[in-house]
């Protein structure tokens, strides 16, 4: 399951301009995810996950080195190229949700949908399925001021997950929550990982993430101090 | 873009109160700059139809020496009737008229008036001629209420009229006003004495001579005349036109101002909403839209300010429209003071492409201010934009 490559990267420098000088924020990563995955990037704060989620993301480019995600380097894409891989491809969970605060969750969900210009019947179907994976069904035409952190997390995973994306990238997506909120959630992201085998990498320092990840990739100023991967039976930990 | 505008109104009316200050402004504008409008063609067709009701029907001949704006050139302004209208003034479709110059004495004063000899069953102007056709010992004459006011006479009034015949001798009778008429023409009224015309061709000893020949409105164009100068309708009313186009020309300032007051609020409110939804901005790209697709979206969203304030101003701005256009608008100054063909009330005309162009010039300015603001999106950094720290 975990064998084909879904992200390769080499000699991966990102460095930001400082004033006359720059910070290097990412050194000399070299790293392969596989379709499938379950992995989480761990590090203290400061230590360059986001940077590197950015750019896997295509939000960002290396500023040396090669990011290859779905076989395209991330460098080389045209801004275009760039919305096209994300709208085809990528789902984003951010730490604050980013919902679009005047629409339903209806609507937040089928957004990804709209930009994929799916059929109305056929959107409804995928909306209503994702916010099924989530447990949110009920919730349908509440607006996202309405509902609680924990249904504002599930609505974004829905967004993320409604259009079954090749790669689902997700930073701190637990921060706001409490531990039931965030077993519940992770528990709904390993299911959604095994059902539709949809490669999921984190970006956290949150314990409970890191005891669901099968994978452990450890940052450390920039750098990639420890790569470990677990095999556990899925039955075992609960 | 279908999407964008579901979007863009999504978000405008998530917006809320905001978005209602910004269509309330920009449907004032709406409404007053038609309303504006539709009094200055209001005023335009009232001017031009009450000119060619009262003053110069579908156009005129005049003799090639007459000069209205010279009264020397009277005495030598006349000449026998072209054949070729006779039978046009037999049927009462051309109106001969005879001017000449003359002197009253109302109270003891003197002034100067000009004579028009007028055939009292002339139906082309709405000047009441028929009251000419009195027999009384003085010769019935009428005049406009600006003279009656300006000369203090009433009708009834007999004054002495003093004129100079073709001859060079001078001449006096007697008067009666028998009949005041009040158009908004207050060319044909200022200092003007109507007389029946074979009178005043008998006391200018000019049988058959006139000065000027209107003839009635009609589509046709007319010939031109040896001796005499065409007049078309176009011509006459060229004054108007200029009036209107002046006063068009202060009414611009106007519109100018009441429209960069509702583009700084639409201008204001895309600045600041291009700060405030940063992390929503980045969300947009980050879900798949490129940074032109959301500068797109803000600019629609914007734009859509204009579309509402149209529905907005058809709400309160057609009702107060149709009222005005029933009721006039009564000008608060004199209107006779303006020397022109204004009547006191003003009813506004609307035409669609008045309607259609204001909402057009005003929707493509909100669009242009809604993009402007917008185009800083196109060089936002997503990442940055997600955190919020642009600014
Ligand atoms: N746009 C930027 N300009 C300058 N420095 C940046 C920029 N983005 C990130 N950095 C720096 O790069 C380093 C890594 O940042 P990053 O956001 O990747 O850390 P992180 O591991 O996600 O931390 P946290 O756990 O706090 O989210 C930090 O020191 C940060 O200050
Ligand atoms: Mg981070």
């Amino acid at each position: 399951m975990e064998n084909q490559s879904i992200i390769t990267i080499e000699n991966l420098v990102k460095r930001f301009p400082m004033g006359k000088d720059s910070f290097t924020a990412l050194k000399n990563i070299n790293l392969k995810f596989g379709t499938g995955e379950f992995t989480g990037l761990i590090g203290p704060s400061g230590s360059g996950k986001t940077t590197l989620l950015n750019i896997l993301g295509s939000l960002d480019v290396p500023t040396e080195g090669k990011a290859y995600v779905l076989g395209k380097s991330i460098g080389s894409l045209t801004t275009k190229e760039a919305a096209h891989l994300r709208k085809e491809s990528l789902g984003f969970i951010f730490q604050s949700y980013n919902l679009l605060q005047v629409h339903t969750v209806f609507e937040n969900v089928e957004f990804p949908l709209l930009l994929l210009k799916y059929a109305k019947s056929v959107r409804h179907k995928m909306v209503m399925d994702a916010l099924e994976w989530v447990g949110l069904t009920e919730k349908v035409h509440s607006k996202p001021p309405q509902l609680s952190g924990g249904e504002c997390q599930r609505v974004a995973i829905a967004r993320a997950m409604v259009k079954k994306p090749s790669l689902v990238l997700a930073d701190e997506p637990t921060a706001n929550l409490d531990a039931a909120n965030s077993h519940h959630i992770l528990k709904t992201m390993e299911t959604l990982n095994r059902e539709l085998n949809t490669t999921f990498i984190f970006a956290t320092h949150d314990e409970k993430v890191i005891s669901y990840l099968r994978r452990k990739i450890y940052l450390l100023d920039g750098r990639v101090d420890k790569d470990e991967i677990i095999r556990i039976n899925q039955n075992e930990r609960s | 873009m279908k999407l964008a505008l579901k979007l863009a109104y999504r978000n405008l009316i998530g917006a809320g109160l905001r978005t209602w200050l910004n269509v309330i402004v920009l449907s004032f504008s709406f409404v007053v700059i038609i309303w504006l409008k539709g009094i200055m063609s209001g005023w335009d067709y009232q001017a031009k139809t009450d000119m060619t009701n009262w003053e110069i029907g579908g156009g005129q001949y005049w003799h090639e020496n007459y000069d209205p704006l010279d009264p020397f050139t009277l005495l030598d302004s006349h000449a026998p009737i072209p054949a070729a209208l006779q039978s046009e003034i037999n049927s009462g479709d051309v109106v001969p008229l005879l001017i000449a110059q003359g002197t009253i004495f109302p109270e003891g004063r003197m002034q100067s008036v000009v004579i028009k000899g007028i055939n009292p069953e002339q139906t082309i102007f709405r000047i009441p001629t028929q009251k000419l056709d009195t027999s009384t010992d003085a010769i019935p004459a009428i005049i406009g209420a600006i003279m009656a006011k300006n000369s203090r006479l009433q009708t009834g009034d007999v004054v002495t009229l003093r004129w100079r015949d073709t001859n060079g001798t001078f001449d006096a009778a007697d008067i009666v006003i028998v009949e005041i008429f009040s158009s908004n023409v207050p060319a044909i009224e200022q200092s003007q004495l109507y007389i029946a015309l074979d009178k005043l061709q008998e006391m200018m000893i000019l049988a058959d001579e006139v000065t000027t020949l209107t003839f009635r409105e009609s589509k046709e164009s007319r010939p031109e005349i040896d001796g005499w100068t065409l007049k078309t309708k176009s011509m006459l009313t060229r004054q108007v036109d200029e009036m209107i186009k002046t006063k068009s020309a202060g009414q611009t300032i106007l519109f100018v101002i009441l429209l960069l007051l509702a583009m700084l609020a639409i201008f204001d409110t895309q600045v600041l909403s291009i700060f405030r939804r940063q992390k929503e901005i980045g969300t947009y790209i980050a879900l798949g839209y490129t940074r032109q697709q959301v500068v797109g979206l803000f600019t629609v969203e914007g734009t859509m300010h204009a579309v509402l304030a149209a529905i907005v101003s058809m709400v309160y701005g057609m009702p107060f429209l149709i009222w005005q256009a029933k009721v006039g608008w009564t000008m608060p100054i004199d209107a006779s003071e303006f020397g022109m063909a204004i009547a006191q009330t003003l009813y506004p005309v609307y035409s669609l492409g008045l309607v259609v162009s204001t909402v057009v010039v005003v929707t493509l300015t909100t669009a242009v201010v809604s993009y402007l603001p917008a185009r800083k999106i196109a060089k936002m950094n997503p990442t940055e934009a997600l955190r919020g720290k642009l600014q």
